[in-house]
């Protein structure tokens, strides 16, 4: 039902958060979204549409928790067995929480840090979600016009999350490919710098631990020189382990939250953590965002604030119910490791084998691929270029390392969690034959290491194809019958 | 073990130290007093009962029978294979069926006069964020919304706390029945102006809490009218529009503006949710309902901070699409809430004490301006004090809604079982009989 909205003087008629672009939308993390929307992959009914590899989400665990869910029927209240709590439940809207859901969240952040801290049940305040874990925090941490500083590359949602409504800044702290991204001393103390210089006061420290998009965890040294740079300039330090149960390698994730354990003089009342289930148990339509501040009046704040984002007393009741669950918890977390760990090898393997290389990494639901000999010039136009071909031609979308504000062309986000087996195998084949037909097309001499090690490599094309193609057909598609890779044979 | 060590006070922002969430304010001691000594018929029955939460409990059997017969499908369908697909969605849309079964309640509830667009309704965790939301999109930190007096206190916080919107108050009073007049409207708008601060929009709360009346028709077109002339907004908070007792005599804004072809619609907005009508706070559902194209994107797009979880989407979708179970739940409801509220004023009057005519809500709005000393303010909040200690009452004060004249109280009685009510009537009527004779 249409409206001859006359929508004059609309403009005027909204305010300035509701004009401006903070939402974010018009950023290319999600151009590519809309690629997938209006051309979706389906196996048989759209072989052809666009793979999704740019939603970091984990679907490899489903099965565990459906199994939970079936054999706990009281755990829905709306089921037979669970019904006589409903009313009760349907009726809290106390924002403290109902004491089973933080009891429960609590332990099994515990548990993801193989219990080598524990967490109080009293500090654990609901958001909407991560979003608005984050939103919240800022708006309890800084003034319209402070700013967070946050190490790139780093999430694009933070853009909207931090700033949108609050009208806080982001300062990027710049994270070079160079040295693996690693967050050094002096990239931080430049950021500062750079933001007194500009008058700009910073309240805060934003890190991603494990990190969106690297993959990667923060060593030991690196979190204590966090914790230390923090207390010097007196900003917080907020912490998002969204990905904490996603480590699926050694080395072990090392929580903020052990740090400060082991750091005599950190003052506690600086450090934050932002949590949500959405990542590590597979579940971000139920909006469970959590707040745990080590600091009274931030989590008195923070909780208040929680009245405009609580976490629905029936998904709180389920949570509640699934996450005391001893023997659950640790069977999933240890099995969620495993086929992420799985999963992840499989992709940088045959990615390998093309000569595509990705930041080494041990967590997350995504790899950092490496794209930049792709690449017709080191700028983010070519990167552009490059990803708007792999979306339309190749038909993946995966997320360009410019939206996550990294400071090196060429790199890309690649999410491999959220789809089956047979699609890993389609989305690898159609990578590996991208990537065969650039270097076919690209003559110069500089490649030639790339055939050499295609040589080298040849033979382990037929075991990877035993790994990953069904035991009994050989696929058209497949490197081996390629021409391209006979020819060079 | 860390030493103990001076450390500098860090800072946090000034919305963090600021007190406009409101919690300080009478409204919620008396909760405090209630936590401390809640009443109970057999474990503690001279403890405080809780008559300052407007909670709708009086149709709960009606969905604990829905959700026996339909436990299966409420809950992911055979053996809980929908459950991955659900805890997946987190599309700010909302569920499709959940939004087109949202749409055709707000329909039924409003007996078929006016029709809502699926595509129109965003999804927000309660009206509490909804309205923070619409404030958000609407105006720009230092504007204002005019508001009518008395108001639900919540208000407070939810449109200015982190907005930095200013509240400018819409006075109202006894003289005939607390309705908005049109010199009303003008004097809160010129106060504005005269302050400097500029008026984005009017926000009605259509039936009124805490006055437990729907606004008449033509007042709601003097007030369509006067924001068109003036080019502003129009919010009507109608989350307690289920809850009118004789279906005829709401109506909603939606309905006039589709009396009127939907000319100017563009700036009126409405807020629903489901904690009133179908008594589930605890679920988090709010809905914004705006004819206004750009205000519903930019909804969508906030409601990220702030969205409906998908478990509850998919019980309340099945439950609402519904048609016979609603119809029969409306209908019913309606009457429990009539009885109730007949039961109270009867009850009141045996007391002597008397209230505004009521037609709606799960409360009355009470005078007892002839107990206090004096018409000020402290003497009612004397008052309130004496029946909260004395009486063993929480009610609200007139003054924590921002009620112009003192001596009106808020008085809720859907929140408990038709016993509780009886001993809190009893408590009062006890009370006003003491009083008399102290006074005779």
């Amino acid at each position: 039902m249409g409206f001859i909205s006359s929508n004059r003087n609309n403009e005027q008629l909204l305010s300035k958060i509701a004009t401006n672009d903070g939402h974010g939308e018009n950023s290319s993390y999600f151009e590519g979204w809309k690629a997938y929307d209006s051309d979706p992959y389906h196996s048989t009914q759209n072989p052809n549409g666009v793979i999704q590899m740019g939603l970091a989400e984990n679907e490899l665990c489903f099965d565990l928790i459906q199994e939970w869910v079936q054999n706990n029927p009281k755990a829905s209240i709306c089921t037979a067995e669970g019904a006589n709590e409903f009313k009760e439940i349907a009726i809290s809207q106390d924002y403290h929480g109902l004491p089973e859901f933080r009891q429960g969240v609590a332990k099994f952040m515990g548990k993801v840090r193989g219990d080598r801290v524990t967490f109080d049940p009293d500090r654990i305040v609901m958001s909407g979600g991560a979003t608005g874990a984050h939103e919240t925090l800022a708006f309890c941490l800084a003034d319209p016009g402070d700013a967070f500083l946050v190490p790139t590359p780093y999430y694009p949602g933070f853009d909207r999350d931090l700033r949108w409504r609050t009208g806080t800044q982001i300062v990027p702290v710049v994270c070079e490919s160079s040295n693996n991204f690693k967050l050094t001393k002096e990239a931080l103390e430049a950021a500062f710098q750079k933001a007194t210089e500009a008058k700009i006061r910073v309240k805060g420290l934003l890190i991603t631990n494990p990190s969106n998009p690297l993959g990667t965890i923060l060593d030991r040294d690196t979190l204590k020189t966090l914790v230390r740079f923090t207390n010097d300039k007196n900003i917080h330090l907020v912490c998002d382990e969204i990905y904490a149960a996603t480590v699926f390698n050694q080395p072990g994730f090392i929580s903020i939250a052990e740090i400060i354990e082991e750091e005599l003089y950190c003052n506690r009342d600086l450090i934050h953590i932002v949590y949500s289930l959405s990542k590590d148990l597979g579940f971000p339509g139920f909006r469970v965002g959590i707040v745990y501040s080590y600091n009274d009046q931030v989590t008195s704040c923070a909780r208040k604030m929680s009245s405009f984002g609580l976490v629905s007393t029936q998904t709180q009741h389920l949570i509640g119910s699934l996450l005391s669950d001893d023997i659950f918890t640790e069977k999933f977390i240890a099995e969620s490791a495993d086929r992420l760990a799985k999963r992840h090898e499989i992709f940088i393997k045959g990615l390998a084998q093309v000569g595509i290389g990705s930041l080494k990494s041990n967590a997350g639901l995504f790899f950092w691929m490496d794209l930049r000999r792709l690449l017709k010039e080191p700028t983010i136009e070519a990167e552009t270029a490059l990803w708007r071909l792999i979306i339309h031609e190749v038909k993946l979308n995966v997320s360009p390392g410019s939206s996550f504000h990294c400071s090196d062309p060429g790199w890309f986000r690649v999410c491999f969690a959220n789809m089956d087996d047979d699609t890993v195998k389609i989305a690898l084949r159609r990578i590996r034959n991208f990537v065969l037909q650039r270097k076919g097309l690209d003559q110069g001499p500089a490649k030639r290491p790339c055939w050499q090690n295609k040589l080298q490599v040849s033979l382990s094309f037929r075991r990877l194809d035993d790994f990953v193609m069904a035991p009994h057909r050989m696929s058209p598609h497949s490197p081996i019958s390629s021409p391209l890779v006979r020819a060079r044979n | 073990m860390a030493i103990e060590i001076e450390q500098p006070r860090v800072g946090l922002s000034k919305i963090a130290v600021s007190k406009t969430h409101g919690e300080d304010s009478p409204y919620f001691a008396g909760w405090k007093a209630y936590d401390e000594n809640p009443y109970e018929e057999f474990g503690n029955p001279s403890g405080v009962i809780q008559m300052g939460l407007a909670e709708n409990q009086v149709s709960f059997d009606m969905l604990e029978d829905y959700l026996e017969q339909h436990s299966e499908e409420a809950s992911w369908g055979k053996k809980a294979s929908g459950f991955r697909e659900n805890a997946l969605f987190q599309d700010y849309h909302g569920l499709q069926f959940f939004r087109k079964a949202m749409a055709s309640f707000m329909e039924q509830i409003r007996g078929g006069r006016a029709k809502f667009n699926p595509d129109r309704v965003v999804i927000t965790a309660g009206a509490t964020a909804a309205n923070e939301l619409l404030t958000f999109i609407l105006a720009d930190p230092g504007d204002a919304l005019l508001v009518p007096t008395p108001y639900y206190p919540g208000f407070d916080r939810d449109l200015r706390w982190r907005t930095g919107v200013n509240i400018v108050p819409i006075h109202c009073d006894s003289s005939n029945n607390f309705q908005v007049t049109p010199q009303a409207l003008e004097a809160a708008y010129k106060s504005a102006e005269s302050m400097n601060i500029k008026v984005r929009g009017v926000l009605i709360t259509n039936p009124s809490n805490p006055l437990g009346v729907t606004i008449h028709r033509s007042t709601l077109e003097h007030i369509l009218d006067f924001v068109t002339l003036k080019n502003i907004h129009l919010v009507s908070d109608e989350i307690y529009s289920g809850s009118v007792f004789s279906p005829t005599e709401f109506t909603s804004v939606a309905e006039i503006l589709q009396w009127r072809n939907y000319k100017d619609c563009e700036r009126v907005h409405i807020v629903y949710s489901l904690s009133k009508d179908l008594g589930l706070p605890g679920f988090r559902v709010g809905t914004i309902y705006s004819y206004n194209d750009q205000v519903v994107t930019t909804a969508r797009r906030m409601s990220s901070f702030t969205l409906i979880s998908s478990q509850t989407q998919q019980l309340l979708g099945l439950m609402l699409s519904d048609e016979k179970f609603t119809g029969n739940y409306i209908t019913k409801n309606r009457d429990r809430l009539r009885n109730r509220y007949e039961k109270m004023i009867s009850g009141l009057r045996n007391a002597g004490v008397e209230c505004l005519e009521g037609n709606a809500g799960l409360f009355c709005w009470v005078n007892l301006s002839p107990l206090l000393e004096s018409q000020t303010r402290e003497s009612e909040l004397a008052v309130w004090d004496l029946i909260l200690h004395r009486v063993k009452l929480n009610i609200s004060p007139g003054s924590s809604c921002h009620c112009s004249e003192p001596g009106w109280f808020r008085v809720c009685f859907a929140n408990m079982s038709e016993k509780t009510l009886e001993v809190a009537l009893k408590r009062i009527q006890i009370f006003m009989e003491e009083r008399k004779i102290k006074s005779d």
